[in-house]
């Protein structure tokens, strides 16, 4: 590493970065393709079906593993079409948009203490600032479809992120209050302690309120009104196919792993072990990640639909009064003695 | 007022949403009813309507005499006959089509038949690859008949007692 410095002189701290981000982006990439795999998996054994188990490797079937791979491929070869009526620019630009937020946002998330590309004390705000970034590229995309369906489902993504951005925002506020920092790593050592020390005890709302929000700011089920393959076919992203439907496909997913990060770090304590005797690692944000992925799995197999109107009111009538209700206990609370007990 | 209220926490609570999520959570570790279809397939009963066939006695000879009570039968007509004597007097078909494109594998040209000539065999995974390979002549029918006889047969002796 060291002849590599001298070697490369002042272009060592660009290329060093870009090794970095290489190395969190692919592993990334990898796990988005096997949360689908898991998805298809856990949802068809909820519902008493098998899933994917034909595609494997070297003529082994290995329970599906191979599927993956067989998607990707398929999506790689596929025609990518351009509607007539389509604006040719913004039409590419669109699925651009969507994926890199979802990847850009993994520069201040920590997978340990020393783990993290980019330890920012505004690392909170660069995250709220990055993810709000998203729904640009739904917009975009359904607006330069020209088609009706994309459009409804863009305007539904739309009003659907802007609302419960609010109630996650405020959520994070109560983290922030009891953490005294904006930093992740400062977040997460906060929690230290074992599990009972974690956000998620004494932040309980916030906690239910941000998981919720989440499924719906990745617009999954049973938030997904703005695919609604039922009513709009599969709104913003109707009129995408090949590679383009697969960039929509990997910010999808790779939102959800972010927002399961995300939740395991701010409410699950991210690298801490949950009993003091544990020792600390990856090992732990991992299984964390992997457990809230199970959540919004879960979700999906057992939720219908809400309705655009039931999904309007739960944000703006019940997270967001829940929130700041919680918001208000908690500095309260901070101000008596018994304040230790949200620190 | 009190069921008001009760609606109210159970709703606010989560309380329906994790029943829900618990239901499906059994499902999840519950035993799995796929049947993996090549490899397995489900038991089918001895009155099975799959693909036709055209039987022949045990001496080789067609039993079809050519009645055309199958034809009169069809309710999609399918079927066309028609039908010559033979040097040896006997009426016997000279052509007999069944269009499995039009039949809706009813089993009345089976349940019509007085010689147990035209039957409905087990096989229900055929195809046909370009137009018109799924419209089955004499020939076809009878070779039908012949390869798979022994099961045909089988089935019938299971169905007797209740014909």
């Amino acid at each position: 590493m060291e002849a590599m410095q001298q070697l490369l002189g002042p272009a060592w701290m660009p290329v060093w970065t870009l090794v970095k981000i290489v190395a969190i982006v692919l592993p990334l990439l990898i796990c988005v393709a096997y949360l689908t795999y898991a998805e298809r998996k856990i949802i068809g054994w909820m519902q008493v079906r098998m899933g994917p188990n034909r595609v494997g490797f070297f003529g082994f079937r290995l329970w599906g593993l191979g599927q993956p791979f067989a998607d990707a491929v398929k999506l790689m070869t596929k025609e990518i079409i351009l509607p007539t009526g389509a604006s040719k620019s913004l039409f590419l630009l669109a699925p651009v948009l969507t994926i890199a937020p979802a990847m850009a946002a993994w520069a201040v998330v920590p997978f340990t203490d020393k783990l993290v590309l980019a330890n920012v004390n505004a690392g909170l705000l660069y995250i709220m600032a990055i993810t709000s970034m998203g729904v640009y590229g739904v917009v975009l995309a359904g607006w330069a479809s020209n088609s009706k369906y994309a459009l409804l489902g863009a305007l539904r993504s739309a009003a659907q992120i802007v609302s419960y951005e609010i109630a996650m925002g405020f959520a994070l506020v109560g983290v922030l209050m009891s953490a005294n920092s904006l930093n992740l790593v400062d977040i997460v050592q906060h929690q230290a302690g074992g599990f009972w020390q974690w956000y998620w005890l004494p932040l309980f709302p916030l906690f239910l309120v941000y998981l919720i929000a989440g499924v719906a700011e990745t617009n999954r089920a049973p938030f997904d009104v703005a695919e609604g393959e039922s009513e709009i076919v599969a709104g913003f992203h109707v009129d995408y196919s090949g590679m383009g439907f697969a960039v929509f496909f990997l910010a999808e997913y790779a939102n959800m792993i972010l927002i399961a990060a995300l939740t395991a770090i701010m409410f699950l304590g991210g690298w801490l072990s949950p009993f003091p005797f544990l020792p600390d690692g990856f090992f732990w944000i991992a299984i964390k990640i992997a457990f809230v992925l199970f959540l919004f799995l879960w979700f999906r197999a057992t939720f219908p639909r809400y309705r655009y109107d039931q999904i309007m009111r739960l944000g703006w009538k019940v997270f967001i009064p829940v929130t700041l209700v919680w918001i208000v206990v908690v500095g309260a609370f901070m101000q008596t003695p018994l304040g230790y007990l949200f620190h | 007022m009190i069921a008001a209220v009760k609606r109210f926490f159970n709703t606010f609570l989560l309380i329906e949403l994790l029943k829900g999520m618990s239901v499906t959570g059994r499902h999840l570790f519950a035993r799995k009813i796929t049947i993996q279809y090549p490899d397995e397939r489900t038991p089918q009963s001895p009155r099975f309507r799959g693909l036709h066939a055209q039987r022949r006695y045990a001496n080789g000879e067609e039993r079809c005499i050519a009645c055309k009570l199958c034809e009169a039968v069809c309710p999609a007509m399918a079927i066309t006959i028609e039908s010559a004597q033979r040097e040896d007097g006997t009426r016997r078909t000279t052509r007999y089509d069944i269009d499995l494109t039009k039949c809706i594998f009813c089993g009345f040209c089976e349940e019509a038949c007085p010689v147990d000539a035209i039957v409905e065999t087990r096989i229900f995974d055929y195809h046909g690859e370009k137009r018109g390979d799924l419209y089955y002549t004499k020939e076809m029918l009878l070779a039908v008949g012949d390869k798979y006889e022994a099961q045909i047969a089988a089935d019938r002796a299971v169905d007797a007692r209740y014909r």
